[in-house]
């Protein structure tokens, strides 16, 4: 149905794909497989023509073609629905799936007629929606659907989905997959974008595993493990390994007790969320992301509307619920925010004032009367400092943020937060698109903090990651911690469970 | 107040309400597809000096007023290539035309009629000054109707709101967006047309004064939609009826009167009114990755 | 900043500059007068000595103040329309204070003349400061609606209570002699007094070094600076968005206040109504030409002071251009450096087939 023939494709210096061949056979689920920042999502952009392969072939029903847009895309039966839905969200269902190709005369158009030939759709596949719904009065579930009869009523014969299920609830994964199949039954081809193991052996008949750009492996589904698939998606045996003492916690630094947050649509992001962290120890929290791990570590930081937050966050003792970030990054807390472009760095600035971000209102940084002036030879000598002991390359603080790779925006922004000493250091996604080189300094750097008596709280989406690095482990859905466990004593399994609530699909 | 509500007061508010309607719907087309358009004074001058100057050497107002509509076409054109191909801030490619026109006529006058920048008068004969008017509010249910029932107001709205969506779907927004830039040009020209040989009967240096941002005001108090939009613009045509009658009978100074727009605009926009909520994508300029 | 990134730096402006000559020209050449004489009477008396150099300073000082209010805004990602607005409340403000204390000897007067203008600018600046950080309105339509409000009271006032009798025009009754600023012809020998151009002229470039030193060297600047950049990254920083909106409209309000230094203490000794040339609008090309950097301001105003100079002369001296050709010629800058796209993907073009 679909083939991909040496595909390769370049982003400035990064090769995102390296020569990849991908063949997927009609009628069947195909599952592609990888870690972040493998190449997946890039090749399956460039089968869509949202991308242009810089050189390999595209092949078609056996037919070499060129896909330079997805209008190109659509004409040879290829749908496809992204991670972030393509949905105008004032509009209404009908609305948004004929977009394009509009029934009826251009003066007139025939929406009764769209509306019956789209509740029929739907019907066929079991799916309850109503044409005539607006978009921002669905739930994301069924926005997700939306996508799904977009493609359809282009008559696609084949569909891909870039990480289907990362927004989705484990219930509403259960649906889409019962969706998925019936699709199957109907003849169609389903390429399903993931990087999660148990959702492509319960979904698909192939997989095909994708590492550093490179496609590494192409299995029967049947026919192979969770393990081997592990295996080659990330190239050795063990994940991720962190040589670290045990812990050797003293007393409590952060106390959250009964925190809530309710956001401005009224939904409960966060649900009597308690637990504290001590000097000298690594808590991770675990969980799917979109379950209140990002408004977790915001609502610490301080950077949510204060009207939306209730409940207790005591620092050393202290209330420091009502404080802005400003106020409490003065009281010890630092931040490695999961964002490092939207929120860590100012990419325009050079890497001397990136290093003041959240330093530039005190001394020795600010001097002089009213503490106004900034201080040069205090920016220089922390700009090197910083550059220096996190091995930032290269080490040029004039250059813009922009330039650096990620691995070292990430180094600086780490170097940034660790300088002052802090007491308490919430780090989010800490190596999320950065290289292994990074990832081991950076893990290392974590660690040592630690034994220094800094108290960490590590959020991120491995799981391999938070259980190799916290001493102590939180489960999060749906904004609840839902359970404690030690990473040491407790199997991967058995985490995912609490985080699927039991529910994997 | 008896006195003050009469059928002529009624006529002069509708008569002051026609330029700004016009430069309003025009507005409405540029802006719900997402691109900010405050050029509308720039295409108001635009299309009142080319009516009075293609109307006094044709001896025809149609003409001008077609050549009119060409015109505003045209700068609107400009407009549209700065912000849509070369991705121009759209305030400030609005600002810019703003300027040339504030210079531009008065340049293109001199050399006409050397004058220093009106036209010549035009005798009565060569004025159209009902139709632009009639023109204006049957623009009303028209633009509902191409907004909710047309193909094209199907793509105005979706590229105004989420363009990438309205791409992957096959949508070419960059086209949708000129289309929707040309459309205010042309309307708010047949504004500008009015002024000049409609309501007057030749050009006048910087003779919109003002009445583009006006007509941006009331489309922000209309929501971006056109019947709201209609009635804020009445509402302001009444404001300026009133000043215009008012002045030397009232105690009120009159510009008390003449403030009123400005004044609710700003109050609608610090939420103190509703809340008018913008198309999303307006003034993002959109690049196909 | 080394030699490269500076050459870089001035090219686009110098590209958009020229590409708006051009089309200038063509105009010039439709309306049936020869471009480059034209240009050369433009350029050539805004040079003369005396007077070409002294009212090219006279006009390019409130273009100075009002390319730093826009250049200030714009660094925290905000778009000052409103720069005519808070120049003339400022302007009106301070012929007001003028007038009421007229009997204060200079050294008083002056001092609250000059308080007056930054403070009264700074306050009609904060207004949409203040209603976009409270209320999310966009400052872009809140300033263009407070300007047109700024120009109705300051002529409601001037024509109800400060008119003098009998007057045609609509313009208050003079300040005190203390309020009176010097003019460069006091000191500066073979420089006529007739010529307005004032000390306004040197506290423009002193507030230029403030506003230097300001934005980069203080960490008011740095949090404004933060915050156009990167509002998230700011807030994470630990600084509040909306203070620094506030602020930098503020700022940005009471540099365009700045304006009635020159054109109320310095040249008309009053208020006069529509006094501002479009100073305000000016203001943000000159910003933009500027790059939003003090130096850059300076040049561009001195650019486009000359024009204004040099555009009187166009007036009377050709057959057929007026001087509306500068407005044009400005106009066209900044619709050609706001789509600086125009010729950065040209250079990039060439760069890649290079």
């Amino acid at each position: 149905m679909l083939e991909l023939r040496n595909i390769t494709k370049r982003f400035g210096n990064v090769l995102a794909n390296d020569s990849v061949s991908v063949r997927v056979e009609p009628g069947t689920i195909h599952a592609i497989v990888g870690e972040n920042g493998a190449g997946k999502s890039t090749a399956m952009k460039i089968a869509y023509g949202f991308y242009t392969a810089d050189s390999g072939e595209i092949l078609v029903a056996g037919q070499p073609r060129q896909i330079d847009s997805p209008h190109d895309a659509i004409a040879l039966g290829i749908g496809m629905v992204h991670q972030h839905f393509m949905l105008v969200e004032p509009m209404t269902v009908a609305e948004n799936v004929v977009l394009g190709i509009e029934p009826g005369s251009p003066w007139k158009l025939d929406m009764p007629g769209a509306v019956a030939k789209i509740r029929a759709l739907s019907q066929q596949l079991g799916m309850a929606i109503d044409p005539t719904a607006k978009i921002e009065t669905l739930a994301v579930g069924q926005q997700q659907r939306v996508e799904l009869l977009k493609a359809l009523y282009r008559e696609a014969k084949l569909l891909i989905l870039d990480e289907p299920t990362a927004v989705l609830s484990p219930q509403a994964v259960g649906e889409l997959f019962t969706i998925l199949r019936q699709m199957r039954e109907q003849g169609k081809t389903v390429v399903i974008v993931t990087h999660k193991l148990s959702e492509v052996l319960a979904i698909s008949d192939e997989v095909t595993v994708m590492r550093d750009g490179k496609v590494v492996g192409n299995r029967k589904t049947a026919e192979t493990s969770a393990a081997e698939l592990a295996r080659l998606m990330v190239g050795r045996d063990v994940l991720l390994r962190v040589e670290k003492p045990p812990a050797k916690p003293i007393g409590a630094v952060l106390a959250v007790s009964g925190l809530t947050l309710v956001d401005e649509d009224g939904h409960r992001r966060l649900d009597d969320v308690s637990f504290d962290v001590r000097a000298g120890e690594i808590v991770g929290v675990a969980g799917i992301e979109g379950n209140g791990q990002t408004e977790l570590i915001e609502a610490l930081a301080g950077l949510v509307d204060a009207g939306e937050v209730t409940g207790s966050v005591r620092l050393l003792d202290q209330e420091v619920g009502s404080l802005d970030a400003r106020a409490r990054r003065h009281r010890g807390i630092a931040h490695v925010p999961e964002d490092r472009h939207r929120r860590g760095l100012l990419l325009d600035f050079d890497l001397a004032e990136n290093c003041i971000l959240g330093a530039a209102d005190r001394p020795p940084v600010a001097v002089g009367p009213a503490r106004a002036w900034l201080s040069r030879p205090a920016i220089h000598g922390r700009c090197t400092r910083i550059l220096n002991e996190h091995d930032v390359r290269p080490p040029d603080r004039t250059l813009p943020a922009r330039s650096l790779s990620g691995g070292n925006q990430q180094k600086l922004v780490m170097g940034r937060e660790l300088t002052d000493g802090p007491k308490l250091l919430l780090v989010a996604q800490p190596t999320r698109g950065v290289d292994i080189g990074g990832i081991e300094f950076i893990h290392r750097r974590l660690v040592e903090m630690r034994d220094k008596g800094c108290a960490i709280l590590l959020v991120s989406s491995e799981l391999e990651e938070v259980t190799a690095l916290a001493d102590r482990l939180l489960v999060i859905r749906d904004g609840k911690i839902v359970g404690e466990v030690d990473p040491a004593q407790t199997s991967n399994e058995q985490i995912g469970l609490m985080m699927t609530g039991g529910a994997a699909a | 107040m008896s006195q003050i509500l009469t059928v002529a007061f009624l006529l002069s508010s509708l008569r002051l309400a026609t330029p700004l309607l016009l430069a309003a719907l025009g507005g409405l087309y540029s802006e719900r597809s997402g691109v900010i358009n405050i050029a509308l004074e720039a295409l108001l001058l635009a299309g009142a000096f080319t009516a009075a100057t293609v109307t006094h050497f044709s001896g025809n107002p149609w003409i001008g007023l077609f050549a009119a509509i060409v015109a505003g076409v045209a700068v609107a054109f400009v407009h549209g290539v700065a912000c849509i191909r070369f991705r121009a801030d759209q305030v400030v490619s609005g600002t810019a035309l703003n300027i040339v026109f504030l210079g531009l006529p008065q340049l293109l006058a001199g050399a006409f009629f050397a004058s220093t920048g009106a036209t010549p008068q035009l005798p009565k004969g060569q004025l159209l000054p009902f139709t632009p008017m009639v023109i204006a509010f049957a623009l009303v249910p028209i633009s509902w109707y191409v907004l909710e029932r047309t193909r094209f107001g199907l793509r105005v709205r979706a590229v105004g709101e989420n363009p990438e969506a309205a791409d992957t779907a096959g949508v070419d927004v960059a086209r949708v967006r000129y289309l929707g830039v040309m459309l205010s040009g042309a309307l708010a020209a047949i504004g500008g047309a009015y002024l000049s040989i409609g309501q007057a009967s030749l050009f006048t240096r910087n003779m919109s004064a003002g009445r583009g941002f006006i007509a941006l005001a009331a489309l922000i108090f209309g929501n971006w939609r056109p019947v709201p939009t209609m009635l804020a613009c009445l509402l302001f045509g009444a404001a300026d009826a009133l000043s215009i009658q008012m002045q030397g009978v009232s105690r009120v100074p009159v510009q008390f009167i003449q403030m009123i727009p400005y004044v609710l605009t700003l109050v609608v926009l610090a939420g103190f009114i509703g809340k008018s909520r913008a198309p999303r994508a307006l003034g993002l300029p959109y690049q196909k990755k | 900043m080394n030699l490269k990134k500076s050459l870089r730096e001035l090219t686009f402006p110098l590209a958009a500059v020229a590409a708006a000559f051009v089309v200038g020209g063509l105009l010039v050449l439709a309306v049936g007068d020869h471009p480059l004489l034209t240009y050369e009477l433009l350029i050539g008396s805004a040079l003369t000595w005396p007077d070409g150099i002294g009212y090219t300073i006279f006009y390019a000082t409130p273009l100075i103040f009002t390319g730093l209010a826009v250049a200030v805004a714009f660094r925290c990602g905000l778009l000052n329309i409103g720069a005519e607005g808070q120049l003339t409340i400022a302007a009106f403000a301070t012929a007001w204070v003028g007038i009421e204390l007229a009997h204060l000897p200079a050294v008083l007067l002056l001092p609250l003349c000059f308080a007056t203008a930054i403070v009264a600018g700074g306050a009609w600046g904060a207004i949409p400061g203040v209603l976009k950080a409270r209320f999310g309105a966009h400052e872009v339509i809140t300033t263009i609606m407070l300007n047109f409000v700024a120009v109705a009271l300051a002529s409601y006032v001037t024509q109800y209570h400060y008119k003098p009798v009998g007057d045609p025009i609509l313009e208050t009754v003079p300040i005190g002699a203390g309020g009176h600023i010097p003019r460069l012809g006091t000191f500066v020998p073979g420089f006529p007094e007739r010529i307005p151009a004032s000390i306004a002229f040197l506290v423009a470039l002193v507030v230029c070094v403030l506003v230097y030193l300001f934005l980069w060297r203080t960490r008011w600047g740095f949090e404004i600076r933060a915050t156009g950049a990167s509002p998230p990254a700011a807030q994470y920083g630990g600084i509040k968005i909306g203070r620094q909106v506030v602020l930098a409209m503020a700022i940005s309000g009471a540099l365009a206040g700045m304006v009635a230094i020159n054109e109320v203490l310095g040249y008309r000794y009053r208020y006069y109504d529509s006094f501002s040339a479009g100073y305000g609008f000016t203001g943000i090309a000159v910003a933009l030409l500027g790059r939003n950097h003090p130096l850059g301001v300076v040049i561009a105003s001195l650019l486009f002071g000359a024009l204004l100079r040099g555009g009187l002369f166009v007036d009377i001296f050709t057959q057929h251009v007026s001087k509306d050709l500068v407005m044009v010629l400005q106009g066209l800058i900044i619709l050609f450096v706001a789509a600086e796209a125009l010729f950065r993907d040209r250079f990039a073009a060439r760069r890649a087939k290079a």
